[in-house]
Protein backbone atom coordinates (compact mmCIF):
# COMPACT_ATOMS: atom_id res chain seq x y z
CA UNK A 1 0.00 0.00 0.00
CA UNK A 2 1.08 3.42 -0.72
CA UNK A 3 1.94 5.85 1.98
CA UNK A 4 1.29 9.51 2.16
CA UNK A 5 3.80 10.88 0.41
CA UNK A 6 4.66 8.27 -1.91
CA UNK A 7 5.04 7.65 -5.14
CA UNK A 8 1.58 6.63 -6.37
CA UNK A 9 -0.12 6.19 -9.65
CA UNK A 10 0.14 4.64 -13.10
CA UNK A 11 3.73 4.45 -15.19
CA UNK A 12 4.73 8.26 -16.63
CA UNK A 13 2.26 9.84 -14.15
CA UNK A 14 3.86 9.74 -10.90
CA UNK A 15 1.97 11.74 -8.34
CA UNK A 16 3.21 13.55 -4.99
CA UNK A 17 0.67 13.53 -1.64
CA UNK A 18 2.43 16.10 0.05
CA UNK A 19 0.38 18.92 1.23
CA UNK A 20 2.03 22.45 -0.41
CA UNK A 21 0.96 25.97 0.80
CA UNK A 22 1.73 29.10 -1.12
CA UNK A 23 1.97 32.16 0.47
CA UNK A 24 0.80 35.36 -2.02
CA UNK A 25 -1.13 34.47 -5.02
CA UNK A 26 0.22 36.53 -7.98
CA UNK A 27 2.16 35.62 -11.08
CA UNK A 28 4.67 33.10 -8.82
CA UNK A 29 2.01 31.72 -7.48
CA UNK A 30 0.31 30.52 -10.32
CA UNK A 31 2.87 29.80 -12.25
CA UNK A 32 4.12 27.66 -9.38
CA UNK A 33 0.53 25.54 -8.37
CA UNK A 34 -0.12 24.81 -12.17
CA UNK A 35 3.81 23.26 -12.47
CA UNK A 36 3.15 21.10 -9.30
CA UNK A 37 -0.14 19.82 -10.55
CA UNK A 38 0.89 19.37 -14.30
CA UNK A 39 3.94 17.64 -12.55
CA UNK A 40 1.57 15.35 -10.69
CA UNK A 41 1.47 16.47 -7.12
CA UNK A 42 -2.02 15.34 -6.02
CA UNK A 43 -1.84 16.56 -2.19
CA UNK A 44 -3.92 19.80 -1.26
CA UNK A 45 -2.28 23.09 -2.77
CA UNK A 46 -3.44 26.30 -0.67
CA UNK A 47 -2.64 29.92 -1.84
CA UNK A 48 -3.25 32.45 1.22
CA UNK A 49 -4.00 35.51 -1.16
CA UNK A 50 -3.94 38.95 0.17
CA UNK A 51 -6.03 39.87 -2.36
CA UNK A 52 -9.74 40.29 -3.25
CA UNK A 53 -9.20 38.62 -6.81
CA UNK A 54 -8.02 35.39 -8.25
CA UNK A 55 -4.59 36.06 -9.84
CA UNK A 56 -4.20 38.69 -12.68
CA UNK A 57 -1.53 39.86 -14.50
CA UNK A 58 0.13 43.29 -13.59
CA UNK A 59 1.93 44.17 -17.00
CA UNK A 60 -0.99 45.69 -18.25
CA UNK A 61 -1.97 47.97 -15.39
CA UNK A 62 0.73 50.38 -16.75
CA UNK A 63 -0.39 49.66 -19.97
CA UNK A 64 -3.87 48.27 -21.33
CA UNK A 65 -5.79 48.09 -18.22
CA UNK A 66 -4.88 51.97 -17.37
CA UNK A 67 -5.81 53.05 -20.48
CA UNK A 68 -8.68 51.91 -20.61
CA UNK A 69 -8.22 49.65 -23.77
CA UNK A 70 -9.00 46.43 -21.98
CA UNK A 71 -11.17 45.63 -18.56
CA UNK A 72 -10.42 43.83 -15.57
CA UNK A 73 -11.41 40.17 -17.25
CA UNK A 74 -8.74 40.60 -19.16
CA UNK A 75 -6.47 40.04 -16.56
CA UNK A 76 -6.58 36.70 -14.95
CA UNK A 77 -3.92 35.00 -15.03
CA UNK A 78 -5.47 31.08 -15.12
CA UNK A 79 -7.69 30.30 -17.62
CA UNK A 80 -11.54 29.38 -16.03
CA UNK A 81 -10.64 25.73 -17.11
CA UNK A 82 -7.21 25.88 -15.13
CA UNK A 83 -9.15 26.67 -12.38
CA UNK A 84 -11.30 23.65 -12.29
CA UNK A 85 -9.03 21.48 -13.17
CA UNK A 86 -6.09 22.58 -10.47
CA UNK A 87 -8.34 22.21 -7.93
CA UNK A 88 -6.54 24.71 -5.75
CA UNK A 89 -8.08 26.05 -2.32
CA UNK A 90 -8.00 29.61 -1.60
CA UNK A 91 -7.75 31.40 1.09
CA UNK A 92 -8.83 35.10 -0.42
CA UNK A 93 -8.63 38.47 1.57
CA UNK A 94 -6.22 36.78 4.16
CA UNK A 95 -2.62 37.70 4.81
CA UNK A 96 -0.30 35.60 6.28
CA UNK A 97 1.39 36.75 9.07
CA UNK A 98 4.10 34.52 10.62
CA UNK A 99 5.82 31.74 9.11
CA UNK A 100 7.06 28.72 11.67
CA UNK A 101 9.84 27.25 9.97
CA UNK A 102 10.50 23.94 11.94
CA UNK A 103 6.89 22.90 11.40
CA UNK A 104 6.17 24.92 8.42
CA UNK A 105 3.26 26.16 9.81
CA UNK A 106 1.91 29.55 8.25
CA UNK A 107 -0.06 32.07 10.55
CA UNK A 108 -3.05 33.93 9.38
CA UNK A 109 -4.96 36.91 9.99
CA UNK A 110 -8.17 35.42 10.34
CA UNK A 111 -6.43 33.35 13.19
CA UNK A 112 -6.29 30.39 11.90
CA UNK A 113 -2.87 28.75 10.54
CA UNK A 114 -2.05 26.28 7.88
CA UNK A 115 0.76 23.88 7.80
CA UNK A 116 2.27 22.11 5.04
CA UNK A 117 5.00 19.95 3.89
CA UNK A 118 6.18 22.54 1.59
CA UNK A 119 6.06 26.01 2.13
CA UNK A 120 6.38 29.10 -1.02
CA UNK A 121 6.77 32.04 -0.33
CA UNK A 122 5.91 34.08 -3.59
CA UNK A 123 4.27 37.68 -1.56
CA UNK A 124 6.42 39.70 -4.37
CA UNK A 125 6.89 43.44 -3.58
CA UNK A 126 4.96 46.21 -2.85
CA UNK A 127 5.38 50.39 -3.96
CA UNK A 128 8.04 52.59 -2.30
CA UNK A 129 6.23 55.52 -1.56
CA UNK A 130 6.98 59.65 -1.33
CA UNK A 131 7.18 60.70 2.01
CA UNK A 132 4.57 63.17 3.07
CA UNK A 133 2.15 62.14 -0.33
CA UNK A 134 0.61 59.45 1.99
CA UNK A 135 -2.66 61.13 2.76
CA UNK A 136 -3.37 63.42 -0.27
CA UNK A 137 -6.09 62.89 -2.94
CA UNK A 138 -4.62 62.38 -6.57
CA UNK A 139 -1.26 60.58 -5.44
CA UNK A 140 -1.07 57.14 -6.77
CA UNK A 141 1.08 53.98 -6.87
CA UNK A 142 0.65 51.58 -9.10
CA UNK A 143 1.10 47.66 -8.13
CA UNK A 144 -2.31 46.69 -7.95
CA UNK A 145 -6.04 46.51 -9.87
CA UNK A 146 -7.10 48.82 -7.49
CA UNK A 147 -4.18 51.51 -7.81
CA UNK A 148 -4.89 50.72 -11.18
CA UNK A 149 -7.96 51.35 -11.21
CA UNK A 150 -8.13 54.07 -9.53
CA UNK A 151 -5.60 55.75 -11.94
CA UNK A 152 -7.44 55.17 -14.49
CA UNK A 153 -10.75 57.07 -13.07
CA UNK A 154 -8.92 59.98 -12.20
CA UNK A 155 -7.18 60.45 -15.65
CA UNK A 156 -10.76 59.82 -17.33
CA UNK A 157 -12.37 62.34 -15.09
CA UNK A 158 -9.51 64.98 -16.09
CA UNK A 159 -8.72 65.29 -20.00
CA UNK A 160 -5.60 67.37 -20.53
CA UNK A 161 -4.24 67.13 -16.79
CA UNK A 162 -0.88 68.11 -15.88
CA UNK A 163 0.42 64.70 -15.03
CA UNK A 164 3.59 65.00 -12.68
CA UNK A 165 5.53 60.95 -12.76
CA UNK A 166 8.03 60.87 -10.64
CA UNK A 167 10.70 58.35 -11.26
CA UNK A 168 11.73 57.71 -14.78
CA UNK A 169 12.40 53.84 -14.55
CA UNK A 170 10.02 51.59 -16.52
CA UNK A 171 6.72 51.78 -14.57
CA UNK A 172 6.73 55.63 -14.63
CA UNK A 173 8.21 55.69 -18.44
CA UNK A 174 4.70 53.45 -19.00
CA UNK A 175 2.34 55.42 -16.87
CA UNK A 176 4.00 58.60 -18.46
CA UNK A 177 3.46 56.84 -22.38
CA UNK A 178 -0.15 56.24 -21.53
CA UNK A 179 -1.43 59.36 -20.12
CA UNK A 180 0.47 61.48 -22.90
CA UNK A 181 -1.06 58.72 -25.41
CA UNK A 182 -4.38 60.20 -23.72
CA UNK A 183 -3.73 63.30 -24.55
CA UNK A 184 -2.40 64.87 -20.88
CA UNK A 185 0.44 66.84 -19.98
CA UNK A 186 3.19 64.56 -18.88
CA UNK A 187 5.89 65.93 -16.68
CA UNK A 188 8.49 63.36 -15.48
CA UNK A 189 11.07 63.81 -13.06
CA UNK A 190 14.20 61.58 -12.38
CA UNK A 191 16.63 62.31 -9.64
CA UNK A 192 19.43 60.49 -11.95
CA UNK A 193 21.21 62.19 -14.51
CA UNK A 194 20.64 59.28 -16.79
CA UNK A 195 17.39 56.84 -16.62
CA UNK A 196 17.66 52.98 -15.99
CA UNK A 197 21.18 53.77 -16.05
CA UNK A 198 21.58 50.75 -14.06
CA UNK A 199 19.87 48.52 -15.79
CA UNK A 200 20.83 49.56 -19.39
CA UNK A 201 23.60 51.14 -19.02
CA UNK A 202 23.91 54.71 -19.55
CA UNK A 203 23.85 54.62 -23.50
CA UNK A 204 20.68 53.21 -23.79
CA UNK A 205 19.20 54.70 -20.31
CA UNK A 206 19.67 58.09 -22.00
CA UNK A 207 18.28 56.43 -25.55
CA UNK A 208 14.98 55.21 -23.91
CA UNK A 209 14.87 58.74 -22.29
CA UNK A 210 15.18 60.45 -25.44
CA UNK A 211 11.92 58.69 -26.50
CA UNK A 212 9.66 60.25 -24.21
CA UNK A 213 10.51 63.78 -25.91
CA UNK A 214 9.61 62.11 -29.34
CA UNK A 215 6.04 62.14 -27.62
CA UNK A 216 6.11 65.38 -26.42
CA UNK A 217 6.85 64.33 -22.83
CA UNK A 218 9.29 66.39 -20.72
CA UNK A 219 11.71 64.42 -18.83
CA UNK A 220 13.58 66.62 -15.81
CA UNK A 221 16.51 64.87 -15.07
CA UNK A 222 19.06 65.58 -12.56
CA UNK A 223 16.01 66.51 -10.48
CA UNK A 224 14.18 65.89 -7.34
CA UNK A 225 10.75 66.69 -5.65
CA UNK A 226 11.78 68.23 -2.21
CA UNK A 227 7.85 69.06 -1.37
CA UNK A 228 4.01 68.96 -2.51
CA UNK A 229 1.42 71.50 -2.15
CA UNK A 230 -1.99 70.75 -1.91
CA UNK A 231 -4.96 72.61 -1.93
CA UNK A 232 -7.80 73.26 0.80
CA UNK A 233 -9.57 69.93 -0.33
CA UNK A 234 -6.38 68.01 0.72
CA UNK A 235 -5.77 66.93 -3.33
CA UNK A 236 -2.39 67.58 -4.85
CA UNK A 237 -1.80 70.79 -6.39
CA UNK A 238 1.85 71.08 -7.36
CA UNK A 239 5.17 70.19 -7.16
CA UNK A 240 8.40 71.67 -5.54
CA UNK A 241 11.52 70.53 -7.54
CA UNK A 242 15.64 70.59 -6.33
CA UNK A 243 16.22 73.52 -8.87
CA UNK A 244 13.77 75.91 -6.87
CA UNK A 245 11.01 75.74 -9.54
CA UNK A 246 7.27 74.55 -9.18
CA UNK A 247 5.27 72.32 -11.33
CA UNK A 248 1.43 71.97 -11.33
CA UNK A 249 0.14 68.25 -10.87
CA UNK A 250 -3.54 67.44 -11.40
CA UNK A 251 -2.38 64.33 -10.77
CA UNK A 252 0.62 62.50 -9.35
CA UNK A 253 2.22 58.98 -9.78
CA UNK A 254 4.83 57.85 -7.71
CA UNK A 255 7.34 54.98 -9.68
CA UNK A 256 10.26 55.07 -7.39
CA UNK A 257 10.66 51.19 -6.74
CA UNK A 258 9.63 48.66 -4.94
CA UNK A 259 10.46 46.88 -1.57
CA UNK A 260 10.22 42.97 -1.17
CA UNK A 261 7.03 41.83 1.24
CA UNK A 262 9.19 40.05 3.92
CA UNK A 263 7.89 42.11 6.98
CA UNK A 264 5.64 38.75 8.11
CA UNK A 265 8.50 36.84 8.26
CA UNK A 266 10.28 39.20 10.51
CA UNK A 267 11.30 37.22 13.06
CA UNK A 268 10.64 33.66 11.40
CA UNK A 269 14.57 32.80 11.42
CA UNK A 270 14.94 33.46 7.84
CA UNK A 271 17.31 35.32 6.50
CA UNK A 272 15.71 38.85 5.18
CA UNK A 273 18.22 40.94 2.99
CA UNK A 274 16.50 43.01 0.47
CA UNK A 275 14.25 40.29 -0.02
CA UNK A 276 14.17 36.28 1.38
CA UNK A 277 18.03 34.87 0.78
CA UNK A 278 17.84 31.91 -0.21
CA UNK A 279 20.19 29.07 -1.82
CA UNK A 280 20.77 28.51 -5.39
CA UNK A 281 18.09 26.00 -5.55
CA UNK A 282 15.89 28.64 -4.17
CA UNK A 283 15.37 27.24 -0.99
CA UNK A 284 15.24 29.64 2.14
CA UNK A 285 15.36 26.49 5.06
CA UNK A 286 14.40 22.88 4.38
CA UNK A 287 11.09 22.63 2.82
CA UNK A 288 10.82 26.87 2.49
CA UNK A 289 10.88 28.37 -1.08
CA UNK A 290 10.92 31.70 -2.14
CA UNK A 291 9.82 32.67 -5.77
CA UNK A 292 9.45 35.69 -7.70
CA UNK A 293 9.97 39.55 -6.41
CA UNK A 294 10.70 38.62 -3.32
CA UNK A 295 12.92 35.77 -3.72
CA UNK A 296 17.07 37.08 -3.64
CA UNK A 297 18.86 34.08 -4.40
CA UNK A 298 22.84 33.54 -5.85
CA UNK A 299 22.50 33.15 -9.62
CA UNK A 300 25.52 31.28 -9.98
CA UNK A 301 25.61 31.84 -14.28
CA UNK A 302 26.43 35.22 -13.13
CA UNK A 303 27.96 34.52 -9.86
CA UNK A 304 25.80 36.86 -7.91
CA UNK A 305 23.28 37.32 -5.45
CA UNK A 306 20.35 38.08 -7.42
CA UNK A 307 17.02 39.82 -6.63
CA UNK A 308 15.00 40.21 -9.94
CA UNK A 309 11.35 42.21 -10.51
CA UNK A 310 10.58 40.86 -14.02
CA UNK A 311 7.78 39.18 -15.07
CA UNK A 312 9.32 36.04 -16.73
CA UNK A 313 11.45 35.56 -13.34
CA UNK A 314 8.45 35.00 -11.54
CA UNK A 315 7.27 32.36 -14.29
CA UNK A 316 10.46 30.63 -13.94
CA UNK A 317 11.34 30.95 -10.77
CA UNK A 318 8.08 29.59 -9.91
CA UNK A 319 7.88 26.78 -11.94
CA UNK A 320 11.70 25.55 -10.63
CA UNK A 321 10.25 25.50 -6.81
CA UNK A 322 7.32 23.35 -8.32
CA UNK A 323 9.94 21.08 -10.05
CA UNK A 324 11.89 21.32 -6.77
CA UNK A 325 9.32 19.99 -4.67
CA UNK A 326 8.21 17.09 -7.30
CA UNK A 327 12.18 15.99 -6.77
CA UNK A 328 12.66 17.29 -10.65
CA UNK A 329 14.96 20.13 -10.46
CA UNK A 330 18.49 19.07 -9.33
CA UNK A 331 20.49 21.54 -11.29
CA UNK A 332 20.75 25.53 -9.44
CA UNK A 333 18.21 27.83 -10.65
CA UNK A 334 20.59 29.95 -13.18
CA UNK A 335 18.37 32.21 -15.47
CA UNK A 336 19.57 34.75 -17.91
CA UNK A 337 17.13 37.73 -16.59
CA UNK A 338 14.98 38.80 -19.13
CA UNK A 339 12.06 42.10 -19.26
CA UNK A 340 10.24 43.80 -22.07
CA UNK A 341 8.22 47.34 -21.60
CA UNK A 342 5.80 48.76 -23.65
CA UNK A 343 6.08 52.22 -24.22
CA UNK A 344 4.53 54.30 -26.69
CA UNK A 345 4.00 52.29 -30.04
CA UNK A 346 7.87 50.46 -28.61
CA UNK A 347 8.38 47.73 -27.41
CA UNK A 348 11.53 47.28 -25.14
CA UNK A 349 13.09 44.14 -24.01
CA UNK A 350 16.60 43.66 -22.39
CA UNK A 351 18.23 40.09 -21.66
CA UNK A 352 21.79 39.25 -19.31
CA UNK A 353 23.09 41.85 -16.86
CA UNK A 354 24.76 44.48 -18.57
CA UNK A 355 26.96 46.20 -15.61
CA UNK A 356 28.26 49.66 -16.08
CA UNK A 357 31.09 50.62 -18.47
CA UNK A 358 30.37 47.45 -20.63
CA UNK A 359 30.89 47.87 -24.50
CA UNK A 360 27.79 48.62 -25.98
CA UNK A 361 27.37 47.95 -30.11
CA UNK A 362 24.24 48.17 -32.29
CA UNK A 363 24.44 44.86 -34.21
CA UNK A 364 21.28 45.51 -36.34
CA UNK A 365 18.57 48.34 -37.05
CA UNK A 366 19.92 51.86 -35.58
CA UNK A 367 18.42 54.28 -33.16
CA UNK A 368 17.32 57.18 -35.78
CA UNK A 369 14.70 54.19 -37.33
CA UNK A 370 14.00 53.53 -34.00
CA UNK A 371 14.23 49.96 -34.58
CA UNK A 372 17.66 48.48 -33.29
CA UNK A 373 19.33 45.15 -31.68
CA UNK A 374 22.44 46.28 -29.02
CA UNK A 375 24.46 43.78 -27.45
CA UNK A 376 27.00 44.65 -24.51
CA UNK A 377 30.18 43.22 -23.50
CA UNK A 378 32.48 43.47 -20.38
CA UNK A 379 35.98 42.55 -22.95
CA UNK A 380 35.56 39.07 -22.85
CA UNK A 381 31.84 37.59 -23.20
CA UNK A 382 28.82 39.02 -23.92
CA UNK A 383 26.75 40.13 -20.91
CA UNK A 384 23.48 41.46 -22.27
CA UNK A 385 20.97 42.61 -25.44
CA UNK A 386 18.73 45.32 -25.59
CA UNK A 387 16.39 45.81 -28.24
CA UNK A 388 13.68 48.45 -30.00
CA UNK A 389 11.73 46.86 -31.77
CA UNK A 390 13.56 43.69 -32.37
CA UNK A 391 11.57 41.07 -30.26
CA UNK A 392 13.48 38.30 -32.25
CA UNK A 393 17.09 39.53 -32.12
CA UNK A 394 16.75 39.88 -28.02
CA UNK A 395 15.96 35.92 -27.74
CA UNK A 396 18.58 35.09 -30.37
CA UNK A 397 21.11 36.90 -28.05
CA UNK A 398 19.37 35.67 -25.01
CA UNK A 399 20.16 32.42 -25.71
CA UNK A 400 23.78 32.56 -26.66
CA UNK A 401 24.06 34.36 -23.14
CA UNK A 402 22.24 30.85 -22.01
CA UNK A 403 25.21 29.04 -24.03
CA UNK A 404 27.97 31.42 -22.18
CA UNK A 405 28.86 33.18 -25.64
CA UNK A 406 32.40 35.56 -25.66
CA UNK A 407 32.16 38.58 -27.30
CA UNK A 408 34.10 37.86 -30.47
CA UNK A 409 31.45 34.81 -30.62
CA UNK A 410 28.33 37.27 -30.47
CA UNK A 411 30.27 39.94 -32.88
CA UNK A 412 30.92 37.02 -34.90
CA UNK A 413 27.53 35.90 -34.95
CA UNK A 414 26.05 39.28 -35.65
CA UNK A 415 28.17 39.58 -38.89
CA UNK A 416 26.80 36.02 -40.40
CA UNK A 417 23.92 37.06 -39.64
CA UNK A 418 24.39 40.47 -41.38
CA UNK A 419 26.04 38.75 -44.02
CA UNK A 420 23.08 36.31 -44.40
CA UNK A 421 20.18 38.55 -45.09
CA UNK B 1 -3.99 13.62 -26.27
CA UNK B 2 -3.47 14.70 -29.29
CA UNK B 3 -3.66 18.65 -28.45
CA UNK B 4 -3.49 21.39 -31.12
CA UNK B 5 -1.92 24.66 -30.46
CA UNK B 6 -4.14 27.87 -30.77
CA UNK B 7 -2.45 31.30 -30.73
CA UNK B 8 -4.67 34.48 -30.49
CA UNK B 9 -2.53 37.06 -33.00
CA UNK B 10 -5.13 39.89 -31.35
CA UNK B 11 -3.10 39.52 -27.84
CA UNK B 12 0.40 38.13 -29.44
CA UNK B 13 3.02 41.49 -29.75
CA UNK B 14 5.70 38.83 -31.28
CA UNK B 15 8.43 38.63 -28.29
CA UNK B 16 9.77 35.66 -29.15
CA UNK B 17 9.33 34.06 -25.98
CA UNK B 18 7.23 30.96 -26.93
CA UNK B 19 9.88 30.77 -29.50
CA UNK B 20 12.95 30.31 -26.76
CA UNK B 21 10.65 27.82 -24.89
CA UNK B 22 9.55 26.07 -28.22
CA UNK B 23 12.03 26.19 -31.19
CA UNK B 24 9.91 23.25 -32.68
CA UNK B 25 6.67 25.15 -32.27
CA UNK B 26 7.11 28.71 -32.96
CA UNK B 27 9.19 30.84 -34.89
CA UNK B 28 8.81 34.84 -35.12
CA UNK B 29 10.25 35.63 -38.72
CA UNK B 30 12.05 39.05 -39.85
CA UNK B 31 8.81 40.32 -40.52
CA UNK B 32 8.00 40.20 -36.99
CA UNK B 33 4.95 37.65 -37.19
CA UNK B 34 4.94 34.58 -35.04
CA UNK B 35 4.36 31.51 -37.29
CA UNK B 36 2.69 28.55 -35.79
CA UNK B 37 5.25 25.36 -36.90
CA UNK B 38 3.23 23.01 -36.20
CA UNK B 39 -0.04 23.15 -35.31
CA UNK B 40 -0.86 19.79 -33.82
CA UNK B 41 2.31 18.72 -32.80
CA UNK B 42 3.29 14.95 -31.48
CA UNK B 43 1.83 14.44 -27.76
CA UNK B 44 6.04 14.18 -26.72
CA UNK B 45 5.90 18.27 -27.61
CA UNK B 46 3.08 18.57 -25.08
CA UNK B 47 4.92 19.56 -21.96
CA UNK B 48 7.33 22.38 -24.21
CA UNK B 49 3.37 23.94 -25.27
CA UNK B 50 2.43 24.04 -22.51
CA UNK B 51 5.90 26.00 -20.77
CA UNK B 52 5.42 28.52 -23.54
CA UNK B 53 1.78 28.96 -22.95
CA UNK B 54 2.91 29.38 -19.28
CA UNK B 55 5.72 31.91 -20.25
CA UNK B 56 4.07 33.67 -22.63
CA UNK B 57 3.48 37.21 -21.14
CA UNK B 58 0.41 37.78 -23.21
CA UNK B 59 -1.29 34.95 -22.46
CA UNK B 60 -1.95 34.38 -26.20
CA UNK B 61 -1.36 30.46 -26.59
CA UNK B 62 -4.00 27.79 -25.61
CA UNK B 63 -3.69 24.12 -26.03
CA UNK B 64 -7.07 22.65 -27.33
CA UNK B 65 -7.47 18.49 -26.72
CA UNK B 66 -8.47 16.76 -29.72
CA UNK B 67 -10.41 13.87 -29.67
CA UNK B 68 -8.63 10.77 -30.31
CA UNK B 69 -8.87 9.40 -33.47
CA UNK B 70 -11.88 6.96 -33.12
C1 LIG C 1 2.24 48.18 -13.24
C2 LIG C 1 3.24 47.08 -13.45
C3 LIG C 1 3.72 46.84 -14.73
C4 LIG C 1 4.67 45.85 -14.96
N1 LIG C 1 5.12 45.65 -16.23
C5 LIG C 1 6.07 44.72 -16.46
C6 LIG C 1 6.57 44.52 -17.77
O1 LIG C 1 6.17 45.17 -18.73
N2 LIG C 1 7.54 43.58 -17.95
C7 LIG C 1 8.04 42.83 -16.92
O2 LIG C 1 8.93 42.01 -17.14
N3 LIG C 1 7.56 42.99 -15.66
C8 LIG C 1 6.59 43.92 -15.40
N4 LIG C 1 6.11 44.09 -14.12
C9 LIG C 1 6.67 43.27 -13.03
C10 LIG C 1 5.89 41.97 -12.79
O3 LIG C 1 4.51 42.20 -12.81
C11 LIG C 1 6.32 41.39 -11.46
O4 LIG C 1 7.66 40.99 -11.59
C12 LIG C 1 5.46 40.22 -11.02
O5 LIG C 1 4.16 40.64 -10.75
C13 LIG C 1 6.04 39.52 -9.80
O6 LIG C 1 5.18 38.49 -9.41
P1 LIG C 1 5.20 37.89 -7.95
O7 LIG C 1 4.22 36.77 -7.98
O8 LIG C 1 6.58 37.61 -7.53
O9 LIG C 1 4.74 39.06 -6.96
P2 LIG C 1 3.50 40.07 -6.96
O10 LIG C 1 2.93 40.19 -8.33
O11 LIG C 1 3.97 41.29 -6.28
O12 LIG C 1 2.42 39.36 -6.06
C14 LIG C 1 2.57 39.12 -4.70
C15 LIG C 1 1.20 38.84 -4.11
O13 LIG C 1 1.35 38.44 -2.77
C16 LIG C 1 0.34 39.06 -1.98
N5 LIG C 1 0.83 39.14 -0.60
C17 LIG C 1 1.80 39.95 -0.11
N6 LIG C 1 1.96 39.73 1.20
C18 LIG C 1 1.08 38.76 1.55
C19 LIG C 1 0.78 38.09 2.78
N7 LIG C 1 1.44 38.36 3.92
N8 LIG C 1 -0.17 37.14 2.77
C20 LIG C 1 -0.83 36.82 1.63
N9 LIG C 1 -0.59 37.41 0.44
C21 LIG C 1 0.36 38.37 0.41
C22 LIG C 1 0.18 40.41 -2.63
O14 LIG C 1 -1.07 40.95 -2.28
C23 LIG C 1 0.29 40.07 -4.10
O15 LIG C 1 -0.94 39.71 -4.63
C24 LIG C 1 5.15 45.08 -13.88
C25 LIG C 1 4.67 45.32 -12.57
C26 LIG C 1 3.73 46.30 -12.36
C27 LIG C 1 3.23 46.55 -10.97
S1 LIG D 1 5.34 34.34 -26.29
FE1 LIG D 1 3.23 34.98 -26.65
S2 LIG D 1 3.34 37.12 -27.23
FE2 LIG D 1 5.39 36.26 -27.42
S3 LIG D 1 5.55 35.64 -29.55
FE3 LIG D 1 4.87 33.87 -28.41
S4 LIG D 1 2.64 33.94 -28.51
FE4 LIG D 1 3.37 35.94 -29.11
Amino acid sequence: MPQAGDLVGGPGEPTVTSPVVIVGASLAASRCAAALRRGGLDGAITIINAEAHLPYDRPPLSKQFLSGEWDADRLSLLKPEQLTEFELDWRMQTAATALDVDTRTVSLDDGTTVQGDHVVIATGAAPRRLPGTEALAGVHVLRTLGDSAGLRRELAERPHASVVVVGAGFIGAEVAATAATAGHRVTIIEAAAVPMERGLGAQMGAFCGSLHADHGVDLRLSTGVTGVRSDADGRIAAVELSDGTELAADVLVVGIGVVPTTAWLDGSGLTLDDGVVCNAHCEAAPGIYAAGDVARWPNERFGELMRVEHWDNAVEQGIHVAKRILGEATEPFTPVPWFWSDQYEHKIQLAGRPKAGDLVEIVTGSMEERRFAAIYGDGERLTGVFGLNRPRHVMQYRRKLAEGATWTEAIRFAEEARSGN
Amino acid sequence: MAFKVVVNFDLCESNAICMDVAPELFEVRDDDFLYVLQETPADDLREKAEAAADRCPKQAISLEDLASPQ
